[in-house]
């Protein structure tokens, strides 16, 4: 289960991103209306998760460079300060957002809009307590497989060989939590469009702003104590 | 300020506005006209319209503001619908506080209308010097709620002279963020301003500047077609001017702009005071054509012949009184267009399902320079239909009679009496005026009115109305 566990909240997050209608499914219905089409709609969601899987990409890549250069304490106790700091940010400025008019959009607009509000977010920053352990699993991962083998390697290529093997399973991680909010951008987003309507988002529409604020906090206070 | 559900006046789409609860209160700003050397501040009025209330139909509370000679006008919401739109939605932020600018001070004044609806305070005062200084603009006009920032509009510079144009504040902290425009090519006058937001359109009207209208009409200028008669079409993106609409020298003063609600519709109405050729009013039609913005006169109001006798200084040389169309407005449906003509005392109603074929379909005579035409509940009126402010539903109207207080001295030399009035809109056209509903507000003027909650013309919308049930 522990093992798991990373993987479970990479997809949680996703699909946490996904249910959110600042951050994808409500600009792609909107879309749809503007040309009263289904396909409308649909256009987006690539785009849309294209610019948001950018944004965490980028978080992800400069953790794993990072890993290669700097020891593992120091990026663990960073990255937590940094969470926390964001965290605080946006609790203490809730109304902050980067400024973006203009409903006219290509794909190529769209995936820059949703790579800056996913920025905005934090998005890949919550990614940072399953970067900072993902080395330790990899690691402890080979060393069962190949600890003979590796053995009078290990001491001088450690680092190097942590960001080398993890870049797989960040990949899969990028990967797997884009999917999440893939789909459930896109099932909600046609729902909406098809069945629902836009009625819903005067009750539904919660303000979660404040508890992903909090999550921030407290995912950089796991970051630093463990 | 952030609450955990949407503020419950933030509706989608414009048909769902149209189902929102009935007003109980309005706010009305009520200008006091210092004439006689006394000197006392503008206020901003609360109106009971809870038909089920013992003071309905009553001016319950009063918010005196702290200056005098600020001449309030236009004012609007920190937030509406437009909070929706999906590129930055905030839905979050509650429609709270009123933002209340003075047209000769430049002063603009934040007004918090919670806890209590009924009393509202007054809590933040903007002094001119920070307009100045972050906008470069003077004599604030009217107040948008954008889905980005407050948008406000100004007639020119502190010097009295042009360029009028648009500056935008804070939402949340209402500081001066700057002026708006990035290059306004040929753009020199202002008046009013309105989006096509899902277009990324904005189109704004002409008036004249400062020095042009703050001492009252000046017949050379009016004479000569300096006033304006050019709308600007604008990329709400790049900030850019993209298109001039002239409509010609001969009609003066381009003034108020109401735009379809619903957002793929991509046309709109404006409003022009007077025609130097024959005297008559005009209601024009902005809308797509090709890739750009065309216009074209949709609704023409005669001017009616007069005794000179009984006319004003100001327009006796004519022998006929101009209709003077100062206010339009446009039900949440985009059914029907009103529009009020302040000298003649005119006030009409026109089907715009066809918005290139408008059809008249009421007219109620309230005041005007000769009719004076009568209100059941007062008698004679002076003054004329002027503001008009529609429900969401469509339903009830409500219109006040003053203008601003250079030209009211000129077209009514005999002083305005104050009065709001009310008239209820039949469901498939006409229209009849409430004969219990008058409210006197003797030697002071009141001029704009929005209804709580929000208005046919307070809210801008990012989805369409079809297939949002």
């Amino acid at each position: 289960m522990n093992e798991q566990l990373p993987w479970i909240t990479l997809a949680a997050l996703g699909a946490y991103h996904g249910l959110n209608p600042g951050m994808g499914w409500l600009f792609a219905v909107a879309l749809g209306l503007q040309e009263g089409s289904r396909s409308a709609v649909a256009r987006a969601f690539g785009p849309i998760a294209l610019g948001h899987a950018a944004s965490v990409a980028a978080v992800v890549v400069l953790v794993g460079a990072l890993q290669t250069a700097i020891d593992a304490t120091l990026i663990r106790y960073a990255g937590g300060a940094v969470l926390l700091a964001f965290g605080l940010y946006k609790l203490l400025w809730p109304l902050s957002h980067p400024r973006w008019v203009g409903m006219r959009v290509g794909s190529r607009d769209l995936a820059s809009w949703s790579f800056l509000m996913a920025t905005a977010h934090g998005a890949g920053l919550m990614l940072i307590p399953v970067l900072v352990k993902l080395p330790e699993q990899v690691a402890s991962q080979t060393d069962h497989a190949t600890q003979m083998q590796h053995a009078a390697h290990m001491q001088h290529t450690a680092m190097a060989m942590s960001a080398i093997d993890i870049s797989g399973p960040a990949l899969m991680a990028v990967g797997l939590h884009t999917i999440a909010m893939f789909s459930v951008m896109g099932v909600l987003a046609l729902v909406v469009y098809e069945k629902v309507g836009l009625a819903m988002l005067r009750r539904a529409w919660l303000n979660l702003d404040r508890v992903w604020a909090g999550a921030l906090i407290g995912a950089g206070a796991i970051t630093i104590a463990l | 300020m952030a609450t955990w559900t949407p503020d419950p006046t933030f509706y989608p789409s414009a048909t769902m506005a149209m189902g929102a609860q009935r007003e109980k209160l309005a706010y009305v700003v009520v200008l006091h006209p210092n004439g006689n050397g006394e000197r006392r501040p503008d206020a901003l009025a609360v109106l009971d319209l809870d038909s089920e209330s013992p003071t309905y139909g009553q001016a319950v509370s009063r918010l005196d503001f702290p200056y005098t000679g600020d001449e309030l006008h236009h004012f609007g919401w920190n937030a509406c619908s437009s909070a929706l739109c999906p590129t930055m939605p905030h839905p979050h932020l509650e429609r709270r506080y009123l933002l209340v600018p003075g047209l000769r001070s430049s002063r603009m004044y934040v007004v918090d209308t919670k806890p209590d609806p009924k009393q509202p305070r007054l809590i933040k005062t903007i002094e001119p010097d920070e307009v100045h200084a972050k906008s470069g603009y003077s004599r604030l006009h009217t107040v948008h709620c954008g889905p980005d920032a407050i948008y406000v509009n100004a007639l020119g510079r502190p010097d009295g002279e042009g360029p009028g144009g648009i500056l935008t504040l804070d939402h949340r902290t209402f500081d001066v963020k700057g002026r708006w425009e990035k290059d306004r090519g040929p753009q020199h006058l202002a008046y009013d301003f309105t989006w096509h937001l899902t277009q990324d359109v904005m189109i704004t009207s002409e008036w004249g500047t400062p020095n042009m209208v703050e001492d009252g009409v000046n017949p050379e200028l009016l004479l000569g077609g300096k006033y304006g008669h050019q709308l600007h079409v604008w990329d709400i993106r790049t900030r850019r001017h993209l298109q001039t609409l002239d409509l010609g020298p001969e009609q003066q003063m381009v003034l108020e702009l109401r735009p379809a609600h619903d957002p793929n519709k991509s046309y709109g109405f404006a409003g022009v005071v007077t025609s130097l050729k024959d005297l008559s009013a005009s209601i024009w039609l902005w809308y797509r054509d090709g890739q750009g913005i065309a216009v074209k006169k949709v609704i023409e109001i005669p001017a009616e012949p007069a005794d000179p006798a009984l006319l004003p200084p100001i327009i006796q040389g004519f022998g006929a009184v101009p209709p003077l169309l100062t206010d339009i407005n446009l039900s949440l449906d985009d059914r029907y267009l009103y529009a009020s003509s302040w000298a003649t005392g005119e006030f009409q109603q026109y089907d715009v399902t066809d918005p290139f074929n408008p059809k008249k379909t009421g007219s109620v005579r309230l005041g005007g320079i000769v009719s004076r035409a009568a209100h059941p509940k007062r008698g004679d009126l002076n003054g004329g239909p002027q503001m008009v402010e529609i429900s969401r539903d469509g339903k009830r109207i409500y219109v006040t009679n003053s203008l601003y207080s250079a030209w009211d001295a000129q077209f009514y030399p005999d002083g305005i009496r104050g009065w709001a009035v009310k008239l209820e809109a039949e469901p498939e056209g006409g229209m009849r005026l409430d004969p219990d509903f008058f409210v006197d507000f003797g030697e002071d003027r009141p001029h704009q009115i929005r209804l709580q909650g929000g208005d046919a013309s307070s809210d801008f919308f990012c989805y369409t109305n079809g297939k949002t049930h």
